[in-house]
């Protein structure tokens, strides 16, 4: 078959100049140390570990590891705070420290956006108008839920469960903390943290805040390390509840971990999303959408749409125009305000990525990558696409977490929802069409928490996110967000 | 003067809208607590759970898209069923060694709560529902949806009234279910399943097993194209067992321990929640 291919001329003589957002003043500590009831603390071994910049591999700062003492001083300072103030505190002034916590971020808003792309390496765009807006509206929604939540579940109370152990990922450091504390504070919890061992600097931040905040001490607790430290969380007999956000792999750990133990839990876990585009949608917004759908936040997104369906009639004006927009994405510098594509999170992940386009080559799939040039230092990847691929291929199936598309297509909305559906997770879809009926069918079809129609990779506080099948259990978000932190009597 | 014999009944499976024996052709014998009467009961095997997550699986999506009106009135339906066939349930309970008295609260309290999901079948969606005012211009909306098929570990007892506590709220959600029934007090749970079978609910929605717990709990809880498991009891063991094979697929565990039945208390509509997922879809809002 002859295909159309709809190619314009990009080049111009017109280039971006750089336009760096200016990080002098912004003050990161040399040596972090662990937030343990209301104090900075070095850990009982005082053994800290490098967080690197991932954009030009320098380090920021040293951070103290905790280990299994360090953990138990934690919980036993979240246990105290929960019996002695948190729970018996009148639910209105809970909510008022929640308030004070989300107007502190506001107002050091651009400091933690810095920190948030130097520490993980994401575009300074994403991360001063997404991720930190985001955080501070987390915590002003949940902080108006504290006195209000005999109205949230009909016929039943509501009663926090006590100690809350939250592990969060790498891909939106401070958000994840906000989606994790907020809701926890406002039910009458108090938590213990651990962000991921590549990002711990944000949260730090969001302890010096917590303290500006005078939150009663050990009321949120936050310390770090690497999978050991999150295990010693995790099998605390103390800890009540387990809230986790990460791969599909941990998380079933997790669950044999706790089982038997009656601890309550949360899980938010890996995706394989797929994003679907008819033939009658609004074609030059769906290609926006694909392209936000997979390359937002470098494909670090649980909910990425990585896995693109495009009805066969418009697939080649689709595939064509998708990869003219991906030659015009600006890869580089994650500080600077053009900046789209900013830094892979670790060199863990930057091999991980390539392992998996080394697969797709082999497995026989076809590669597209924007001509863009990576910087020498740092770690890089260019947007990628695959065609030729199908249902079996690892790339289709498996979640890279990284800027990689899987593209396949499709010819009837039968055929397209049982392709979407075969896989084991469940975490959200997109659907692309002008018609609303056919918006209604699909997105009802489609097995998963989150659906976004004519639109990708939307967030908000009071929206519900979480996923089915092995995507994972629990909301996060929205009314249906407050209820892993209770227990309805 | 001749002796009329009973025509005695053989208690097989229910599977897929059909009573089979069990495919592995094992029997246990039941003996009622007066020793009067011997049943060869159908000791259903890992095969016949398999097959009934077939079943089950393929007639998910026609339960899951009958209206909620449809599924109000077979619920109901099956309540009236129940209902009209009494007789043959108070026989049975009294054999499986409850007095007349217990026997007959049994049986009004399992229509009653029959009524009282069906009622539901067609509301939670109300109550669950929202629409989110998300700080942008898209139109946000949350509902539940069945999270699929769902395997059940029924109570022991009481057998009747603990099988329709369990099963009601599972299929008012829109899963289809394949339940263990009670190995101590089985006879019920298989006439139960000729109540359904005259519902109107289609085969495949529920089915019902019959066996040796100890035997089939690995399966009920390992089984890959299973979404849920609800589980009845109180021996810890068994709890941790369950909750550590339903990390396998990530199945949604859910425990009932020392559950009085015949109370009010337990049925509510988060009984219907625990085996729904909550959808959350956006759209944006513009010309």
């Amino acid at each position: 078959m002859e295909t159309t291919t709809i190619k314009s001329d990009l080049k111009t003589d017109w280039s971006y100049s750089p336009a760096p957002e200016s990080t002098d003043h912004i003050r990161i500590n040399q040596q972090v140390d662990l937030f343990i009831n209301g104090e900075f603390i070095p850990s009982e071994k005082e053994k800290y570990f490098e967080t690197i910049n991932p954009a030009n591999e320098k380090k920021l700062a040293d951070v103290a590891e905790a280990d299994k003492t360090d953990v138990s001083k934690a919980v036993s300072a979240a246990r105290k705070a929960y019996e002695n103030v948190w729970s018996k505190m009148d639910p209105a002034e809970r909510g008022k420290y929640i308030y004070r916590i989300a107007r502190l971020i506001q107002e050091r808003a651009r400091e933690f956006a810095i920190i948030e792309t130097m520490d993980g390496g994401k575009p300074i765009r994403e991360s001063r108008d997404i991720d930190i807006p985001l955080v501070s509206a987390h915590f002003f929604y949940y902080a108006g839920w504290a006195d209000k939540l005999e109205y949230a579940f009909p016929g039943k109370q509501a009663k926090p469960l006590g100690v809350a152990g939250q592990i969060i990922p790498w891909n939106f450091p401070l958000l994840m903390a906000a989606w994790k504390i907020a809701p926890a504070l406002a039910t009458g919890n108090t938590v213990v943290l651990k962000p991921a061992e590549t990002t711990p600097l944000t949260a730090m931040k969001l302890a010096e805040i917590i303290q500006e905040a005078d939150l009663p001490p050990g009321v949120v607790n936050i310390i770090n390390g690497n999978g050991k430290t999150g295990r010693a969380l995790v099998e605390h007999p103390d800890i009540d509840k387990i809230a986790f956000t990460g791969s599909t792999d941990v998380g079933k750990l997790i669950m044999k971990t706790v089982a038997g133990t009656g601890k309550k839990y949360t899980l938010e876990l890996g995706g394989k999303a797929a994003n679907i585009i008819f033939e009658d949608a609004a074609i030059d917004q769906a290609v926006e959408g694909i392209i936000n759908g997979i390359f937002f936040n470098q494909g670090h997104v649980c909910c990425a749409g990585s896995r693109l369906f495009v009805q066969e009639s418009v697939a080649d004006t689709v595939i064509s125009k998708l990869k003219d927009r991906m030659e015009t994405l600006i890869v580089g510098d994650p500080l600077d305000k053009n900046t789209d594509i900013g830094a892979i999170n670790s060199k863990m992940q930057l091999d991980k990525i390539k392992m998996y386009v080394d697969m797709g080559l082999n497995e026989g799939g076809t590669i597209y990558q924007s001509s863009c040039k990576l910087p020498e230092k740092g770690y890089w990847h260019a947007p990628t696409l695959f065609t030729d691929v199908s249902q079996s291929h690892r790339i289709v199936q498996e979640e890279i977490f990284g800027p990689v598309l899987a593209v396949q297509t499709f010819r009837t909305v039968d055929e397209v929802i049982t392709k979407a559906n075969n896989t084991p997770y469940g975490l959200s879809g997109g659907v692309w069409s002008d018609k609303g009926a056919k918006i209604f069918k699909v997105s009802k079809a489609i097995r998963a928490g989150v659906l976004w129609a004519n639109t990708f990779n939307k967030f908000d506080p009071a929206s519900p996110f979480g996923g089915y099948k092995e995507s994972g259990m629990g909301r996060e978000g929205g009314l249906e967000g407050l209820m892993p932190y209770v227990n309805l009597v | 003067m001749n002796k009329r014999e009973d025509v005695k009944k053989t208690y097989k499976l229910y599977i897929g809208g059909k009573f089979p024996r069990t495919e592995s052709g094992r029997y246990f014998k039941w003996t009622d607590p007066k020793n009067s009467t011997v049943v060869n009961m159908c000791r259903g095997s890992r095969k016949d759970f398999r097959n009934a997550v077939v079943s089950a699986r393929s007639a998910f999506s026609g339960w899951r898209s009958k209206t909620a009106y449809n599924r109000s009135q077979i619920l109901y339906r099956i309540g009236e069923m129940l209902e009209g066939r009494r007789g043959q349930f108070m026989d049975e309970l009294i054999l499986q060694g409850a007095s007349k008295k217990e026997a007959e609260n049994e049986i009004n309290q399992s229509i009653d709560r029959l009524i009282y999901y069906a009622g539901w079948a067609d509301k939670y969606q109300q109550v669950f529902s929202r629409v989110n005012p998300v700080a942008s211009s898209y139109f946000n909306f949350s509902y539940p949806e069945p999270t699929g098929v769902v395997s059940a570990i029924a109570p022991d007892e009481p057998s009747l009234i603990g099988l329709v506590s369990i099963v009601a709220p599972i299929i008012a959600g829109g899963n289809t279910v394949v339940v263990l029934a009670s190995e101590a007090k089985p006879l019920c749970s298989i006439t139960f399943a000729e109540v359904l079978h005259t519902s109107d609910v289609p085969g495949g929605v529920v089915n019902i097993l019959t066996g040796y717990r100890s035997e089939l709990l690995e399966h009920f809880s390992s089984h890959m194209d299973v979404n849920a498991i609800v589980y009845c009891g109180n021996v810890k063991e068994e709890i941790k067992f369950v909750q550590e094979n339903a990390a396998l697929n990530v199945k949604r565990p859910i425990v009932y321990t020392d559950e009085n039945w015949l109370d009010k208390k337990v049925q509510d509509p988060y009984r219907i929640l625990n085996t729904l997922e909550i959808k959350t879809t956006w759209h944006p809002v513009g010309i």
